[in-house]
């Protein structure tokens, strides 16, 4: 078999840039199209209800999608963790709605300051994610069960910490604020512009060091327009953000980034951080790729799976704190019916693989702005939670279909 | 290699017992810097337990482990490892789905410390100018380092799991059955580092079923036959017609105590 791949030969001569069509081209057989077909979706559903219904593209609503999206993400970007290790969490519903209900019992009836009562409800979401890892690794009973078990079992201590009311009713501003409050439109703009410079910076003082060491590197055009493309999304973000979403012109103006957003944008660059450059990421990619090859290379295989769990966990309960926060409310329907599925469809959707170690944590959003955009544009069509529902699942089937095809293309390819 | 007296890797009268299979009985085995040794036999004569044994998965019932001169006590594959032992399954042991750095370097990352242990963040520049240089000395040809495992000729792959076991200063490299799944060109290209891995000084230990690549690969033939070294061969000194004799048991040779 020959290797006729004269961009990237790695015995090539010092610094070389490798162009951006072989790079494409390369992902494409590597089976790795990446969020393409997400973007392509997005882009004709956004079509499709623009024309069905005109107030779909407008800052308002976008704005609105993205604030309905913010708790599934974050419970999203916990499901791909597992999902990379080739697991899968049926628990992140019901820890999201316990975590609410522990939350809102804390504040409401006893009386916890607002800091300490989110606090206990995440915790609650770290103590349940350690002990259904431990429980997946130590006594090898597959995930699908453990997890099973704790989606009746937490839904059970749903009910039970609710006790006879049933519902609370938040009160407390802080906690009301979380999904509630916006940044104001400068602070939303100083807040950008750092984010894209730091990017900027990072990407540049990666090409300089590759540079240094005598490394292929790309293209400074392909550098620019990943920096400016960046930038461009996040400007007209901040921007679109900007506008005033009250239609009562006389009233006061509401403007700026809603606050659940911000907070599921910063667990995003946070985990994608986590996954790509630390060496802990490394080994959930290892892991799901091939266990027992992580096993020889001495990765303590049980300990990243205890701590992935704990972090899906932690991060529904996080959800669940958003998502309370948001309806001000917790009752006992906190994280039941779509959440568990919303969650794990948009990790799907968004292009993580079923099948583990392939995948990434914007996937999360991804995945979570399709379903989103479905359910928002047919709330403004007016249409039932039947059709919701079999869209969805449609979208979904098509997106499991995409992943175990590009799955099989790559074990055609290989050797 | 007669030359050098001593030899890096040498096991002197192991034994192991699996219930009522006696898998080794009394076998000795050495290795010595810059050489090859095939080790060779039928179905179930014991090359698998013994290789497993070098490599610390198995723990002998009896005999002594010397390595470059002094006895030494394996419990674990990672010990063997630390010794500078290192073993190529036949499953490689690479993950699919990380690219050929990552998978050089897996469970040995590069960092720079930040922080608690399992955040420390990835050198990726550094590992992937030192993943190239190594591929570069042992002539292994990948389209791209950032390619990922999946993407790779079988060769290839196992070009990848063999540059990993020579990355950490390792003084013995053990491959089972490197050869076996490959095409006429890979085989080539395998064979070509094996030889590429002596003239670095280690000591290559290779399974192999194919006495024509262990003929040319090779400059000594260890016999196994129902859990006993049955012969030894000297490559430059003898045929595959005596070495089939010996696995088979039809002929025993001269050859044996020569050792």
């Amino acid at each position: 078999m020959k290797q006729v791949t004269p961009h990237t030969r790695s015995d090539m001569p010092a610094v070389e840039k490798e162009a951006l069509w072989p790079s494409i081209v390369r992902r494409f057989q590597q089976g790795n199209v990446g969020p393409l077909p997400v973007l392509i979706g997005l882009a004709m559903i956004a079509l499709v209800f623009q024309i069905a219904n005109d107030k779909f593209l407008t800052p308002v609503n976008l704005t609105n999608l993205t604030v309905q999206i913010a708790s599934m993400g974050t419970i999203s970007v916990g499901i791909v963790l597992v999902l990379l290790l080739g697991e899968v969490d049926l628990s992140v519903g019901a820890v999201s709605g316990l975590a609410s209900a522990v939350m809102g019992v804390l504040s409401v009836k006893q009386g916890w300051p607002a800091g300490l009562a989110i606090l206990a409800g995440i915790a609650t979401g770290t103590l349940i994610g350690t002990l259904q890892g431990f429980w997946i690794a130590k006594f090898r009973v597959p995930s699908f069960v453990v997890s099973l078990a704790g989606l009746l079992a937490w839904q059970g201590a749903l009910l039970y910490v609710l006790g006879t009311t049933g519902t609370v009713n938040l009160t407390d501003k802080t906690i009301i604020g979380i999904a509630n409050s916006r940044v104001s439109i400068e602070a939303g703009f100083v807040i950008g512009i750092i984010a894209i410079v730091a990017y900027a910076a990072i990407l540049i003082a990666e090409q300089r060091g590759r540079q240094a060491m005598n490394l292929p590197v790309q293209s400074t055009v392909m550098l620019a327009w990943r920096i400016g493309l960046i930038a461009l999304v996040t400007v007209v973000t901040i921007g679109f953000m900007s506008i005033n979403r009250n239609p009562n012109v006389e009233a006061a103006a509401v403007r700026g980034i809603p606050s659940a957003v911000v907070i599921f944008i910063a667990v995003l660059i946070i985990f994608d951080f986590i996954t790509r450059r630390t060496r802990f990421g490394r080994y959930i990619y290892a892991v799901g790729g091939n266990v027992e090859a992580a096993r020889r290379a001495g990765i303590n295989v049980n300990g990243i799976r205890i701590a992935v769990f704990m972090l899906c966990s932690t991060l529904a309960a996080c959800g669940g704190v958003l998502a309370a926060s948001r309806l001000y409310a917790s009752n006992q329907a906190s994280g039941g019916g779509d959440t568990l599925l919303n969650a794990i469809a948009a990790a799907v959707i968004g292009g993580t693989s079923l099948f583990g170690g392939r995948g990434r944590v914007w996937s999360a959003l991804l995945g979570a702005l399709v379903i989103g955009a479905i359910a928002n544009g047919m709330d403004l069509l007016a249409m039932s939670s039947a059709i919701k529902f079999m869209v969805t699942g449609t979208v979904l089937l098509i997106a499991v279909t995409l992943d175990a095809s590009t799955r099989s293309r790559r074990e055609n390819t290989g050797r | 290699m007669a030359a050098n007296p001593t030899p890096v890797l040498q096991l002197r009268q192991i034994s192991k017992r699996f219930g009522a299979v006696q898998a080794l009985s009394n076998v000795d085995f050495e290795v010595y810097p810059a050489e090859v040794v095939a080790l060779v036999g039928d179905n179930g004569a014991g090359k698998s337990t013994l290789v497993k044994t070098i490599a610390g998965a198995y723990r002998p019932d009896s005999g002594q482990y010397i390595f470059e001169g002094r006895e030494v006590t394996i419990h674990t594959p990672r010990e063997a490892t630390n010794l500078g032992v290192e073993t190529v399954y036949q499953d490689l042991a690479l993950c699919d789905n990380l690219d050929v750095v990552a998978n050089l370097y897996l469970g040995r990352e590069g960092v720079r410390v930040t922080g608690p242990h399992p955040l420390h963040l990835l050198s990726e520049v550094e590992m992937e100018r030192k993943a190239t240089d190594v591929l570069r000395e042992l002539s292994v040809k990948i389209p791209n380092v950032r390619s990922q495992i999946a993407t790779l000729s079988g060769g290839q792959r196992q070009s990848v799991a063999v540059a990993r076991s020579v990355m950490w200063n390792s003084k013995v490299v053990l491959l089972d059955e490197p050869t076996a799944a490959l095409g006429v060109e890979q085989t080539f290209q395998v064979k070509e580092l094996i030889k590429r891995l002596r003239s670095r000084g280690l000591g290559v230990v290779v399974i192999s079923h194919n006495l024509a690549d262990v003929f040319e690969v090779a400059n000594r033939v260890v016999v196994m036959r129902l859990g006993r070294r049955v012969a030894t061969f000297d490559t430059s000194q003898s045929t595959a017609q005596e070495v089939v004799g010996a696995i088979t048991g039809a002929t025993l040779p001269a050859a044996v105590a020569a050792g």
